[in-house]
């Protein structure tokens, strides 16, 4: 053993592999604190007025459509002999599917330790959920008599009927149930900690007590933490299979059956994938606008955008798949019907749905792979609402397009959507967006906690950690 | 910092689960008991505009319950029996008895004594007597023991899981043919004998009188 003392080498991390930090500008933790809170703590701004007395009014025009279509009944939509599914399952399908990126990014993220989550995951988590309410109303008007919607469950009664457990629809039941209960628990123990803070911040007596309400008593003590983190990740385990099990379901409603088209073992996968790929989209849509509106760039900051358009990317090369492989299997299965049912899907009536699906949802996405698209937010905001098109074509492709054709050329039809359709639908983004923005306004949008445990001063081998006096406050 | 909430609160969480709880068990069990047939149909025992007993006519006299409700192995619906029909003994039992003065006023006029009906089946239900008679299911499986009544009341519940109980299992409920109007009639005293025999001869009456106890939603809500 020598007796001089060797250096400690400290590795040099070369400059190339040096990542962009998560949050810009060296921000400290009291500046997330104050930014992320000053958007619920602040006057309101005119543009989120602006915002939400349309989505209000829209919201109102969900209540009218659906006391129309209770009181008056399912005639009022669309759906008709030979196509008995329309708007209504399409946009639940929708819906449901726009839903799955706030649990990817809640869940399996956390689980697979991408940082650059915490950013994003609040705003994607309510997402989830206000996007599952909305898918929701579907099933449960559509049945017609909604006053029997406590038959979907199984519970014993004196008529002695059970649902039938060998449906499809029974299963998307708990799935889509288990979905929303589990994203809501989810999305509330994350907050815990943040509603905390703003509790320590509130200024009137009936802000103090809402929030301290809902803190469940947090004091960030050690203890505390550690029950939470815990918990956490707990639930991120129990959300794991649902991201994949809750879309395979809903395309279970389809693949079960067995009309041509909807027929296929391909559904499953191609469904997470399209619905992750959706939820991507709308996550850009909500967020890009917002980033800027909020003054939150230094928070979701270019290179968050630039992660969740290669995810978008990803997801849309997988649908692009599923869908080339459709047509293969059509032709390889040497089944008549089959093969009808995609020309028909190209060539037939409805072309214009294909085209737009695979204009949207194949074509668009491609642009993703280059860095100065991904890095032009206009281009990034715009293609995003094109992926909620095409996604939204996608589910009138199957649904539609695989009905009003069907074996017999007797039983052929087409579908027109009425006025009360569109009407509904548009009602249900007001639901959606008025949903959205109470939460913007008075829940913290970002996940104040987890941002602060991803910027460099909360590393302890960190210069410039301790550094500041402010650090140990939560 | 000052407390927003009073000490007490901590125990908050715990009283709401243990209350929640206790909510959801006491909700349950008011549905279970309350909210069906067996508690808001078994019994219901309306005044009659004459007070006639059952139990004297089915039970004491023993007169056959097809004496008066002629048409229940002929038609699905059990009928009522006209005033004429009380009037074939009546006019010479009890002829003058002001219990029965309603009776033969309404034989003399023709004008029908409005009974008030106790067993109906809702309207998207249908149920035929004569189906079920004549394939061995007695009066008593749906009526109870109206030989026993005074006044005719609701004796069983009629609700959807007590027709499938037995549609799901009658050979438990099949007698022979010429038993259905013996209401008191079992294959043996003895309770154990009863149900052996019952075992051994429930199926072969199940061929016997094809019964096809259908089990599907159109069978009954067509």
């Amino acid at each position: 053993m020598s007796d001089v003392a060797t250096e400690i080498k400290v590795p040099v991390v070369p400059a190339e592999l040096v990542r962009e930090p998560l949050v810009q500008n060296n921000r400290s933790f009291g500046w997330i604190s104050d930014r992320v809170s000053a958007i619920t703590e602040g006057k309101v701004p005119k543009w989120w007025w602006a915002a939400f007395i349309p989505s209000l009014c829209l919201l109102g025009l969900l209540g009218a459509m659906l006391f129309y279509q209770i009181t008056t009944g399912v005639g009022v939509w669309g759906n008709h002999h030979p196509t008995m599914w329309g708007w209504d399952i399409i946009n639940f399908v929708w819906w449901i599917g726009i839903g799955h990126a706030g649990t990817l990014i809640s869940a399996i993220l956390f689980l697979m330790r991408q940082r650059w989550r915490t950013a994003v995951n609040r705003a994607a988590e309510a997402m989830t959920i206000f996007a599952v309410m909305c898918a929701g109303i579907y099933p449960g008007v559509h049945v017609g008599r909604v006053w029997f919607d406590w038959w979907l469950f199984p519970i014993p009664t004196y008529q002695g009927l059970w649902p039938q457990f060998r449906s499809p629809l029974m299963w998307d039941v708990f799935a889509v149930s288990t979905y929303f209960t589990v994203s809501v628990l989810f999305w509330y123990v994350g907050l815990i900690p943040d509603l905390a803070t703003m509790r320590d911040r509130a200024k009137t007596k009936v802000k103090q007590f809402i929030y301290g309400f809902f803190a469940l008593g947090w004091t960030g003590s050690n203890r505390h933490w550690s029950n939470y983190e815990k918990a956490y990740l707990i639930l991120a385990g129990l959300s794991t299979p649902l991201v994949l099990s809750v879309h395979s379901i809903v395309s279970l409603d389809f693949a079960v059956s067995q009309l041509p088209g909807w027929h296929t073992t391909i559904f499953p996968p191609y469904f997470v994938a399209g619905a992750v790929f959706s939820g991507f989209g709308m996550v850009l849509t909500l967020l890009i606008p917002l980033r800027s509106m909020c003054h939150l760039e230094d928070i979701i900051t270019m290179r968050h955008i630039d992660v969740m358009c290669k995810v978008t990317l990803a997801t849309g090369c997988i649908v692009s798949y599923a869908y080339v492989m459709e047509f293969i299997i059509a032709w390889y299965s040497g089944s008549a019907m089959e093969k009808f049912h995609f020309m028909n899907r190209a060539l037939g009536p409805m072309w214009w749905g294909w085209v737009m699906m695979m204009s949207c949802n194949m074509i668009v996405p491609q642009l993703f792979w280059f860095k100065k698209v991904r890095s032009n937010l206009v281009l990034v905001f715009i293609m995003s609402i094109f992926v909620n098109i095409g996604m939204w074509f996608e589910r009138f492709v199957i649904v539609v397009v695989g009905l009003y054709r069907e074996f017999l050329p007797s039983n052929w039809g087409y579908y027109k959507p009425t006025w009360v359709d569109i009407c509904t639908f548009l009602g249900t983004f007001g639901l959606f967006f008025t949903m959205f923005l109470l939460f913007m306004r008075f829940l913290p949008m970002i996940a104040v906690s987890e941002v602060k445990g991803v910027t460099p001063e909360a590393d302890p081998h960190h210069p410039s950690a301790g550094g500041h006096g402010n650090g140990g406050k939560h | 910092m000052s407390a927003i909430f009073p000490k007490w609160t901590n125990k908050l969480p715990l009283m709401v689960i243990v209350g929640g709880l206790l909510t959801v068990i006491a909700v349950t069990a008011g549905v279970w008991y309350y909210f069906t047939p067996k508690y808001f149909r078994v019994g219901y025992q309306p005044i009659q505009p004459v007070s006639f007993s059952h139990a004297t006519h089915a039970g004491q006299l023993g007169i056959d319950c097809r004496y008066c409700h002629s048409m229940v192995e002929k038609s699905w619906f059990s009928n009522i029996p006209a005033s004429s029909t009380c009037m074939n003994c009546h006019n010479q039992v009890l002829k003058d008895d002001p219990r029965l003065a309603l009776v033969r006023e309404s034989a003399a006029s023709g004008k029908p004594i409005p009974w008030v009906q106790i067993h109906r089946v809702p309207d998207f239900v249908y149920f035929n007597h004569a189906v079920h008679v004549n394939r061995g299911i007695s009066c008593v499986e749906c009526h109870g023991r109206i030989d026993q009544m005074e006044e005719v009341y609701h004796s069983k519940p009629l609700s959807m899981s007590f027709c499938l109980d037995c549609h799901n299992n009658p050979a438990a409920k099949v007698r022979p043919a010429d038993k259905i109007t013996d209401l008191g009639w079992t294959p043996s005293p003895d309770p154990a004998i009863a149900a052996q025999t019952q075992a051994q001869y429930g199926k072969k009456f199940v061929h016997d009188f094809r019964v096809e106890s259908l089990n599907n939603c159109s069978a009954c809500h067509r």
